[in-house]
């Protein structure tokens, strides 16, 4: 019996938490009828096109609107970027015009004449020229632990020194940023927005335009893709809704596929020199880094290396470059890709160097990861190695077997936090049974909407279906913006708390009908009744109708009591990989992940998380790259032919096994997004230094590179 | 240049087994409908077998949609992607890239498969067009849309109509797919959400319930 009445059921009593079980927007999805912001088409709806800066850092010295402002079929023109007002990227928005039609919004757009100033700029970050870097860097604070001057001195501690970096990339989200907004009334505002913060978007608008924040109303009810790019409004935003005022109808503003990989969100770069030691055994003493990187104009995130094992002694700097290369913007698993990378790849050219497994290696010093997490690693390095058959496949670096494909295979760890984030839930039973679940929340792809139904349909003991989820209208009881693996733990809670609370007051409200206590009745199986006692119970519509003309109604919230939830997860992955030392071609034979998330709700999509974050990691380790050209100042491959991303048949066998039982149950739930895509760039770039004998030390690991680096030779 | 060069290594086909080369000279497109203005309109139509320019105003199209007559007034260069979704609200088609490289678009014309960002919709006349839409008429989900609910080839869903639609394609021409089939037969387009696990498992599935309801004689779609 639960200490508290919120808790989740005994392992025992699940009937559909933990269980496989299809999305429930899954037929919306497949059949092409869901409707995402781009598919909104409203009566007399404008399209908004961009003018876009075609320089990397220039200033604005005049704006002509007015050739295409008389343009039949133009109803709207913005100014975004005024005159004296700075662009910092290339394709940045300088102005939006709206038309009745997309093809004229594309002539008038080209229309607008714009004069730029020309200032001086940086796009490429990667070699770190002292020179072109001057008066756009800065420091971050050191961090310094123990003595690693001292470490590295002793004579009985092996070091190994390199370089090693990962570029910037981009979301690519395949629904573009923007919105569709709609003015229903002088200071009334619906917009239909690609947000990962439904709740959180009204007041950006408000805020904006200067209106009462309760007067917007946002609604997405799905979203293709935003990966940690779609929180704010957007100039586009604040833009649509202007033009949308200013010609009395609807205006549909997303971008074109340029802009959105030029303008809406970069992934920070991170390049470091690493210097790594570990006594002769593999236990890991001394570190020392200086890594930099850019995402852009301003600062992004300290890079935290040495990644997942505080080494005893260690000390590391930061440089921000300030590049003219996009807005940094939040990408699943902020910063851990690349301190990943930056770590597990110099770890494992170190174990080559020692002579030893790097799988071994991790095992060894896996106690130096943070809040004991040492035995989860344990237990997630064995799994995994028995998934990818490591005693069988992994070998001393260098494949020795003839001919010119070679095989090897990678290990990484990774470790995320994905503590539940605030939110309501609002749980309605109505008197003839049907059940509904209201939260301003959304469904990103991760399955949210399921979570919410499984978990008001186990508390309630009705079958999946029964439960009406609506999300995706800030309408809806607030719930928290979808980043950092925040929202299966928030909603999970909460309408829990709400179901519970639904529950018992149509129990009260059917115990003394029944004869029996309130609180020794059960809903199970589509019935209310007495606890063990099936002969004293009530059909679900029975007891509902027992409600007469009330409803129940029960608010949930996140916090709140009894422990739903936790924090911090672990997680190992293994690649292998062949490559092909004529062509430099590498394939994925296989991807392994053993992860670790606490309660899990549903594993169908939970496995989802892992398999798509595998195939997002094959992608970043293998084609992405944001491309700049250092004498135009802008990217070379704003389009999906050259912005690449891998293919079905890129993918190779992908293995999943999610830790679940005593010791992980326990927890509550706890996110499951962000994790799993930590470690492919590590595990696929260690994979090819295992295969070929050197390490391609930069990512992607393209043809060209591998090539490069067996040409060069390297560490034995 | 590299690009390319692995473009072609990794053998990225369309779902007809065309190469995009081939693709896009079939069309008789070589760049995006959005951008062709001017004198490429002229190029625009060769398919008809007609030198005959239109517009550059808006002139009446017909076009023949799920079975549908459809009349529109559209400027030359509108794609057929476009009007079916600002003019008809036929949504499930969706535009990504808008340069056939993704397939998110994919609909068939004729009963193979096209991306609808690539094909005018002047040159779309006199031909069938079958979209998305089609195929879970009166709610009934296809079998192939079954199938992606049940292997959870979808996380976002954006990519996900035209991947149904370029697998239904597919599966035309590859009653019996093996796995290499499908890897290089579905290459034509692509999820950022990273659903290709499902996505195999799902046409293989498919493509045995199909081939059973045939046999019962029911054949679907
Ligand atoms: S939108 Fe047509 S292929 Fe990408
Ligand atoms: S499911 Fe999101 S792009 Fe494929």
């Amino acid at each position: 019996m639960a200490n508290c009445k919120y808790e989740w059921p005994a392992a025992g009593d699940r009937r559909l938490i933990g269980k496989s079980i299809s999305r429930i927007d899954g037929p919306a999805k497949s059949s092409g009828r869901a409707k995402y912001s781009l598919d909104i088409n409203l009566p007399g709806m404008l399209f908004a096109k961009s003018v876009n800066c075609p320089y990397a850092h220039v200033r604005i010295k005049s704006i002509d609107t007015s050739a295409a402002e008389k343009m039949p079929g133009v109803k709207a023109v913005r100014v975004i970027m005024g005159v004296g007002k700075e662009v910092q990227w290339a394709g940045d928005q300088v102005a939006a015009v709206s038309a009745v039609s997309e093809e004229i919004a594309e002539d008038a757009a080209r229309a607008v004449k714009v004069e730029y100033e020309q200032l001086p700029f940086l796009v490429n970050e990667a070699d770190f020229d002292k020179d072109k870097t001057a008066g756009r860097t800065r420091q971050a604070a050191e961090l310094k632990v123990g003595d690693p001057d001292k470490a590295f001195s002793d004579p009985d501690v092996v070091t190994h020194e390199g370089h090693y970096g990962i570029p910037v990339i981009t979301h690519c989200c395949l629904e573009p940023h923007g919105h569709v907004t709609e003015w229903m009334g002088p200071q009334s505002l619906r917009t239909f927005s690609s947000t990962q913060g439904v709740s959180a978007m009204p007041a950006q608008f408000a805020e904006a335009l200067n209106i009462p924040a309760n007067n917007v109303q946002t609604i997405c009810r799905y979203i293709g893709g935003g990966f940690g790019s779609k929180f704010q409004m957007d100039a586009w935003g604040l833009a649509s809704a202007q033009m949308a005022k200013d010609a009395g109808k609807p205006v549909k503003y997303l971008l074109e596929r340029a802009e959105e990989l030029e303008t809406a969100g970069c992934r920070p770069s991170g390049f470091a020199r690493v210097k790594v030691g570990a006594k002769k055994d593999g236990t890991l003493v001394a570190w020392e880094s200086d890594c930099w990187g850019t995402g852009g104009p301003t600062p992004s995130g300290v890079l935290p290396i040495p990644y997942v094992l505080d080494i005893p002694n260690r000390i590391r700097r930061h440089t921000f470059i300030l590049a003219n290369i996009g807005p940094a913007r939040a990408w699943r698993a902020p910063n851990h890709p690349q301190a990943a990378l930056l770590t597990m790849t110099p770890i494992d050219d170190l174990a080559a160097k020692l002579n030893m497994d790097p799988l071994q290696l991790l095992m060894k010093n896996a106690d130096l990861a943070s809040e004991g997490r040492g035995k989860v690693y344990r237990e997630e390095l064995q799994k995994v190695a028995e998934m990818s058959e490591w005693s069988k496949y992994w070998h001393p670096r260098g494949d020795k077997t003839p001919g010119h494909i070679k095989r090897g295979l990678g290990v990484s760890i990774h470790t995320w936090g994905g503590r539940g984030h605030a939110g309501n839930c609002l749980v309605t039973i109505q008197p003839d049974g049907s059940v509904t679940a209201e939260l301003g929340s959304q469904d990103l792809g991760t399955g949210t909407r399921t979570v919410i139904a499984i978990v008001a349909a186990e508390t309630l003991g009705l079958p999946v279906e029964a439960i009406r989820v609506k999300i995706g209208d800030s309408h809806y009881p607030f719930d928290g913006p979808s980043g950092g693996s925040t929202t299966v733990g928030g909603v999970s809670a909460s309408t829990r708390r709400a179901a519970v609370d639904a529950r018992d007051q149509l129990f009260a409200a059917v115990a003394p009908g029944l004869g029996v206590p309130a609180d020794q009745l059960e809903a199970v199986d589509g019935k209310i009744q007495a606890k063990g006692d099936a002969s004293k119970s009530l059909t679900w519509k029975q007891a509902c109708r027992k409600l007469g003309v009330k409803t129940v109604q029960a608010h949930g919230k996140n916090p709140g009591q009894c422990m739903l939830g936790s924090s911090g997860v672990g997680g190992a992955m293994v690649a292998d990989v062949s490559v092909d030392t004529e062509t430099g071609l590498v394939k994925i034979n296989r991807m392994a992940v053993a992860q670790d998330c606490g309660l899990i709700i549903d594993m169908k999509t939970a496995e989802s998380q892992c398999y798509g974050a595998m195939i997002m990691g094959i992608c970043y380790s293998l084609f992405e790259e944001k491309i700049m050209d250092n004498i135009t100042g802008r990217m070379l491959n704003p389009n999906m032919e050259f912005y690449k991303l891998a293919g079905i048949g890129d993918i190779g066998e992908l293995k999943v096994h999610m830790m679940t039982g005593p010791g992980y149950d326990e927890r509550g739930v706890i996110g499951l997004g962000e994790p799993p895509v930590i470690s492919p760039g590590a595990a696929i770039s260690n994979a090819v230094a295992n295969a070929i004998g050197v390490r391609v030390p930069t990512l992607p690991v393209t043809p060209e590179k591998v090539l490069a680096a067996l040409a060069k030779g390297g560490m034995a | 240049m590299k690009q390319k060069k692995e473009k072609l290594l990794s053998g990225k086909k369309e779902a007809d087994g065309l190469t995009r080369r081939d693709f896009l000279k079939g069309a008789g497109v070589a760049v995006s409908g959005s951008i062709l203005v001017g004198e490429a309109q002229a190029e625009a139509n060769p398919a008809e077998g007609s030198a005959q320019v239109q517009g550059p105003g808006e002139v009446p199209v017909t076009l023949r949609v799920n079975g549908e007559t459809r009349r529109l007034n559209l400027e030359p260069r509108v794609t057929l992607l476009d009007a079916l979704r600002d003019r008809l609200d036929l949504t499930g088609a969706k535009k990504v890239c808008d340069r056939a490289t993704c397939g998110a678009c994919t609909m068939l014309m004729d009963d193979r498969p096209v991306y609808g960002c690539t094909v005018l919709a002047i040159e779309a006349q006199g031909h069938e067009v079958t979209t998305i839409e089609h195929f879970s008429k009166g709610g009934k989900l296809h079998p192939m849309m079954s199938a992606f609910v049940e292997h959870d080839a979808q996380q976002c869903g954006f990519c996900t109509p035209g991947f149904v639609m370029a697998c239904i394609a597919f599966l035309k021409t590859h009653p019996n797919p093996t796995m290499e089939e499908v890897e290089k037969g579905l290459g034509g387009n692509l999820c950022r959400c990273g659903t290709y696990w499902g996505i195999r498992h799902a046409v293989l599935d498919a493509a045995k319930a199909m081939s059973a309801e045939a046999e019962g004689g029911l054949i679907h779609g």
